[in-house]
């Protein structure tokens, strides 16, 4: 099936199946990253977004529904030609999807300035949210500080006094440590950077175990995560200092890591334990059609497609171009976060929880809430943006 | 700074050092004994890792994986030399190079969609699982203690093979005159095909035993592999006794720098602005340190041949 998917897929990209687009059909373009070590994060939004497509019967909005997934390969300059085939000669109605920022700030200018509908489903960079906002882009994600500035309340909340703060020496390493200590008023004991793609982080944990802080932060997303967690718990340093991150532990990482980061706390804007109606439904058709627990990733593209299908629904389809970007403002569907509402910058006004890795009873492994740190969070940069 | 911390963190590079080694051994014998550039030892390194996975889910041991994986490694090693490596001997550089970088995008990709791109885990054995602390509030797993062990044997075992064995003889032989080794009566083609594929299997065992400490996921030999290289390039091409010793010093200044580059960066400047010099510096460390070899000794430590 995947095969297959791949295949129409690649023969699309090549504009073998280059069918005029109907009246009443809807083209997507969907980005994602599907190679090099991070795809999993793809993987993931990706099918998060097909199973809302999927569960619409194959019509979002009572539209036929064709999705051009296309894999950005986390490299701009690639990312930048294919959104230019899809606008182009696919003639795509709207684009969604992008993990990450280098990419999303690489191909953003070009879909705004072909004024087509773009949907972001996890890169929420700064100057997207403030003085580059677009009354074309919507994101069911978050802006990119938000589940930093959590932990950062959380780890002030909680009385910590002395932390060491760890992220990879790169662009959103700082802006993780930056938004960390927005809201963490407390001693920063160390603050340190390691290489991107590092593999053992011994040396930094001999450092952790010297300072001895009341509890550490880090961002390390991906691979780079796995081995800390599970070096941390080697370490013997998890039963002792408290152990805070952001989009490091969660159900990509967990396969790898299991028990070495049960307990360990993140902050996030959705578990698949939130108890809501929608939240369910989504959690256990996930489960059942692709037999994995879903992320974040999968939760932000799946409330990427509920709101295609929801706005497109309440414009009455997608020839109106201006209704059908008024409707996407008001956010008609249940997201599975619960509230969801859109700010002036089109970035959601969400809660943001503390998450917990647990083994849940069938086994596997998943993230669940702890306590909710921001009710209706708004973003640092709405203020720069000039929409209202 | 104390010297408990200091002595820890030797230790911590050190073992860095071995893992190192472990790697770029396999690599060094193939690039040096058989002149032949082989960019896919990373991917063999994560082929070892991977098939010890699936080890472990046949054999529920983590000795069961280790031997799968070993075997598999080796397996793949010599239909790889059959298919692909044995018609790019005589070939140039250039062509090797290109060759096996297209056996990495291949091999990670096949990886993919065997395993699928979500990371896994091999877990360490129960016998090794323990740990001791160090110092105060650090323990040390006595797995990482096993694996400086398996270093110092391989590289105890491989100077050995080549420096006192006939088979090593031979190899050598090969390296500097392969059509004199083979006027006299030697299979000079199977005896490449064994070096090569006693070095994949070395980059597969170097796989399963990090797999317990590090991420088992596509594209984890492409970074160590530019380490490996490092290493070979400061230790001098093809000497086994030179990717050792230069495995433990890239090991060292590596961690030691990441250790200590920006506490020493705050004694002469502002701790924001050494918190921006500091990782920089770190991780330019040993590549300055091979600019440095190069310069003053272009063929390496302890170079393998003559000139």
């Amino acid at each position: 099936m995947k095969r297959m998917f791949t295949a129409a897929v690649a023969a699309a990209a090549l504009g073998l199946t280059g069918m005029a687009a109907q009246a009443e059909s809807l083209k997507i373009g969907f980005l994602a990253t599907l190679s090099g070590p991070p795809a999993a994060l793809g993987e993931h939004m990706r099918d998060g977004f097909l199973l809302g497509v999927k569960q619409a019967g194959g019509k979002l909005g009572g539209l036929d529904t064709e999705v051009l997934v296309v894999d950005d390969e986390l490299k701009p300059d690639a990312a930048l030609t294919k959104v230019r085939g899809l606008i182009e000669r696919d003639q795509v109605d709207m684009l969604a999807g992008i993990v990450f920022s280098n990419v999303m700030m690489a191909v953003y200018k070009p879909i705004i300035d072909a004024e087509k509908i773009f949907v972001g489903g996890n890169a929420g960079p700064s100057p997207i949210a403030g003085k580059a906002c677009s009354p074309y882009f919507f994101t069911t994600s978050y802006q990119n500080d938000q589940n930093h500035e959590a932990m950062g309340k959380y780890a002030e909340d909680a009385g910590y006094k002395r932390m060491v703060i760890m992220a990879p020496n790169y662009q959103a390493g700082k802006d993780s440590l930056a938004g960390f200590k927005r809201y963490f008023k407390g001693e920063i004991v160390d603050e340190m950077y390691t290489q991107l793609g590092q593999l053992d982080f011994s040396s930094e944990l001999t450092k952790i175990a010297a300072a001895k802080p009341d509890a550490v932060f880090v961002f390390m997303p991906g691979g780079m995560g796995v081995n800390l967690v599970k070096q941390y718990a080697q370490a013997g340093l998890s039963s002792q200092v408290p152990f805070l991150s952001a989009f490091t532990v969660d159900e990509t990482t967990l396969p790898a890591t299991q028990e070495t980061a049960l307990g360990l706390l993140s902050g996030a804007q959705w578990a698949p334990n939130l108890d809501n109606e929608a939240n369910k439904a989504f959690v256990a058709a996930f489960e059942e059609e692709y037999g994995y627990v879903p992320s974040i990733y999968a939760s932000q593209g799946y409330d990427a497609a509920r709101l295609i299908d929801g706005a497109v629904k309440k414009a009455g389809g997608k020839a109106d171009k201006a209704k059908l970007m008024a409707a996407m403002k008001e956010a008609p569907f249940e997201s599975v976060r619960g509230d969801f509402s859109f700010n002036t910058n089109h970035f959601p006004i969400q809660d943001v929880y503390v998450v917990k890795a647990v083994k849940r009873e069938d086994g596997k492994y998943a993230t669940e809430t702890v306590e909710k740190v921001f009710d209706d969070k708004i973003d640092a940069y709405v203020g720069e943006c000039g929409m209202n | 700074m104390s010297a408990t911390l200091l002595a820890v963190q030797t230790l911590n590079g050190l073992q860095l050092g071995i893992l190192l080694f472990l790697i770029a051994a396999g690599l060094t014998l193939v690039f040096g004994v058989m002149d032949f550039i082989n960019l896919a030892h990373g991917v063999q390194y994560m082929l070892g890792a991977y098939l010890a996975v699936t080890g472990y889910s046949l054999t529920g041991t983590f000795w069961g994986a280790l031997l799968f994986g070993m075997l598999g490694a080796l397996v793949v090693g010599l239909v790889l030399e059959l298919l692909v490596f044995r018609h790019l001997y005589d070939r140039d550089h250039l062509d090797q190079v290109l060759a096996t970088f297209g056996i990495i995008l291949f091999l990670n990709e096949a990886v993919r969609t065997i395993w699928g791109s979500t990371p896994l885990t091999l877990p360490m054995p129960d016998l090794l699982s323990g740990s001791f602390e160090l110092m105060d509030g650090l323990l040390y797993p006595v797995y990482r203690i096993a694996l400086i062990v398996a270093g110092l044997v391989v590289a105890a075992v491989l100077y050995l093979l080549v420096t006192r064995t006939r088979a090593g003889m031979l190899v050598r032989a090969g390296a500097t005159n392969a059509p004199m080794v083979a006027a006299l009566g030697v299979d000079i083609r199977r005896l490449f095909m064994l070096v090569f594929g006693f070095g994949t299997m070395l980059a597969g065992f170097a796989g399963i035993l990090a797999a317990p400490i590090l991420v088992v996921e596509p594209g984890m030999g492409d970074n160590l592999l530019i380490l490996a290289f490092v290493v070979i390039v400061i230790g001098g091409i093809g000497s086994i006794r030179g990717a050792f010793i230069a495995a433990l010093i890239v090991g060292l200044v590596d961690t030691l720098g990441r250790g200590f580059a920006t506490d020493i960066a705050k004694l002469v400047m502002s701790p924001s602005a050494a918190n921006g010099v500091g990782p920089a510096i770190a991780s330019m460390l040993i590549y300055l340190l091979m600019a440095a070899v190069l310069f003053f000794r272009p063929t390496g430590l302890f170079p393998a041949r003559g000139g």
